[in-house]
């Protein structure tokens, strides 16, 4: 792929087409946002009076957090998979196909723009959680780095939901997909619950699951020592930042390449 | 001047089972309008989209404007406009917002793009509803948009994909005014299309197009020719028929074709309305009320049973599924 100024302007007309549709369709960020707020309050006060922590001084709501932001940003790649769909289904990535613009821009430009939206969604979210009563301990200057690494993983996840968007047939599939892919990855994870309280098999796959590694990195850059489900000293319980930025440096080195040859290839045929 | 040349295009899907495109040859003059007339599945589709360089063939060459469309498909892109069945816009946007996302990304400053947006709505008829999502356009309205946003550079070549498909009769009229003022302006165009009116009020040669092929190539009156032009269609009651026929046959150019249990007697006719109106009056002195008489023009499947022996079977085209709206 070529990376000149001019493919970079292109991307960012196509993520100016996605805040215009924002703008134009305002439900769309409305009910993006509700799911997660209604995530943030539902385990705060459901599972938040019965699940202990362990840790004296700490409420399960700190802990929860950082879980409920992954998790969020792990799924809006759902939003990134079903656009590309129904722009597929609709002709649109034909006729952007036809212009005379750089080969990535379509799906850089859909990346940066889903990444933008994270940056709405987590603001809503941060606020919630303060009001149920998350309070971060590490200083502004690291709460800034944590929504910033989850930025990260948001853009890194995006690529996946491109490629999946622009796989299958339809938009609906999409959705499906990403649901079947990323609810496991969320749940199989230190998000909710200790890793602790899981079969060993799984206990393995939760501690190396980039979500655990990132739910654990955000938790120590809000201020929390990295306790709640560590099952070994393995290496992601160790360097769980480290770990992480691994995860989406490798995600994106597999799919970013992989997206933009589908996207030059990307026909409507099967 | 050929603007457009395609010799020998293939292109398979499903490992060789469907033959989309099998030997396909035509080119387009500068400056003039090639209609590609054909059923669903006949390979217009993937032809348009083999020369606006979507999908490459398998074998066989293309030039757009001199320009090799498998060699250099990012010079091709920059002289091409492409509208149609399967180009689109955004339609939760406005249709200002469309067209200056487009002339963006046809690399247009902030104040070109305005300036062109303001003129292609002007010129579309669709200043009013220019702040409206696309959304709420009528079909007729969409397509113009779409066309519109495939002429933000002034392209020199513009392919259009069965243009006026699932339009109603108003929309289809609207679309023909516009497309006719573009050829005008001097636009080559290469449309495709099932309907042969479309085709005779558009362009100034016609390539049929059958299983992948081209199976007959001429002018709009040529291929009329070819077929017998109008045909006389009269439906009377069963015991009127033999004189009925008699009637016909000194009216009609060719041979008759009867369906005794219809009771419906046709024939090709040369005079047109003269030997309708002709018919009408020696029926009417011979106490024979028709049920129905009307003239025929010759549809696409008068065309391809006149050059095929068959009438237009629709052959599953894959790309179809998907690129289609779903409305």
């Amino acid at each position: 792929m070529r990376i000149s100024a001019g493919a970079i302007s292109d991307a960012l007309i196509i993520t100016k087409r996605q805040m215009l549709q924002l703008i134009r369709v305002p439900e769309v960020l409305i009910f993006s946002t509700i799911q997660p707020v209604m995530f943030v309050v539902l385990f705060r006060f459901v599972f938040g009076g019965s699940i202990s922590t362990g840790l004296p001084g700490v409420d399960y709501v700190q802990l929860l957090m950082p879980g409920i932001f992954v998790q969020t940003v792990a799924f809006t790649l759902a939003g990134t998979a079903v656009g590309l769909a129904e722009d597929m289904q609709k002709g649109l990535i034909d006729r952007f196909r036809s212009l005379p613009i750089s080969r990535g821009a379509v799906v850089f430009g859909r990346a940066l723009g889903d990444g933008l939206l994270n940056v709405v969604v987590l603001t809503v979210m941060g606020i919630t959680g303060f009001i149920v009563g998350w309070r971060p301990s590490s200083g502004a200057f690291n709460v800034f780095l944590g929504f910033l690494f989850l930025l990260l993983f948001g853009f890194a996840m995006a690529w996946i939901g491109i490629l999946i968007g622009l796989s299958v047939r339809e938009a609906r599939v999409a959705s499906s997909v990403v649901f079947i892919a990323v609810f496991p990855l969320t749940f199989l994870s230190n998000a909710f619950a200790p890793t602790t309280g899981m079969p060993k098999a799984l206990q393995y796959f939760a501690e190396w699951n980039p979500v655990s590694t990132m739910v654990a990195g955000c938790r120590e850059l809000f201020g929390l020592e990295n306790l709640f489900g560590v099952t070994a000293n393995s290496l992601p319980s160790q360097h769980p930042l480290q770990m992480s930025l691994l995860y989406m440096v490798l995600i994106m080195a597999i799919f970013v390449p992989l997206s933009v040859r589908k996207y030059v290839r990307a026909s409507t045929k099967k | 001047m050929k603007s457009v040349i395609a010799e020998n295009l293939v292109k398979t899907y499903d490992n060789g089972r469907i033959r989309a495109l099998d030997g396909l040859s035509l080119d387009v003059s500068e400056g003039t309008v090639l209609g590609v007339l054909g059923p669903n599945g006949a390979g217009k589709t993937t032809t348009v989209r083999v020369l606006s360089t979507l999908i490459s063939p398998d074998s066989g060459s293309a030039k757009v404007a001199g320009i090799d469309v498998i060699k250099h498909p990012e010079k091709v892109r920059e002289v091409i406009g492409l509208s149609g069945q399967y180009a689109a816009v955004d339609e939760t946007l406005t249709g200002w917002d469309n067209l200056i996302m487009f002339g963006r990304l046809y690399h247009l400053s902030a104040s070109q793009a305005k300036i062109r947006a303001t003129e292609l709505l002007e010129q579309f008829n669709l200043t009013d509803a220019a702040k409206r999502p696309i959304k709420t356009y009528s079909g007729g309205m969409r397509r113009r948009l779409d066309l519109a946003a495939s002429l933000i550079v002034h392209p020199k070549i513009l392919f259009l994909d069965e243009p006026t498909t699932g339009l109603d009769p108003r929309g289809r009229k609207e679309m023909w005014g516009v497309i006719k003022g573009l050829v005008e302006e001097g636009t080559t165009l290469l449309l495709t299309t099932q309907y042969l009116e479309e085709a005779d009020q558009l362009a100034d040669e016609i390539v049929v197009v059958d299983h992948g092929k081209v199976i007959a190539r001429g002018t709009a009156d040529s291929l009329k020719r070819e077929i017998g032009g109008e045909r006389l269609e009269v439906v009377v009651e069963l015991t009127d028929l033999e004189k009925c026929k008699e009637i016909i046959t000194k009216v009609a150019s060719g041979k008759l074709n009867v369906e005794e249990d219809l009771g419906r007697v046709s024939a090709p006719v040369s005079t047109g309305t003269r030997a309708l109106i002709d018919a009408a009056r020696q029926l009417d002195e011979n106490s024979i009320h028709p049920l129905d008489i009307g003239l025929k023009r010759p549809s696409l499947d008068d065309v391809f049973i006149a050059l095929t022996g068959h009438v237009a079977e629709e052959t599953a085209e894959p790309e179809i599924k998907t690129g289609k709206r779903g409305r």
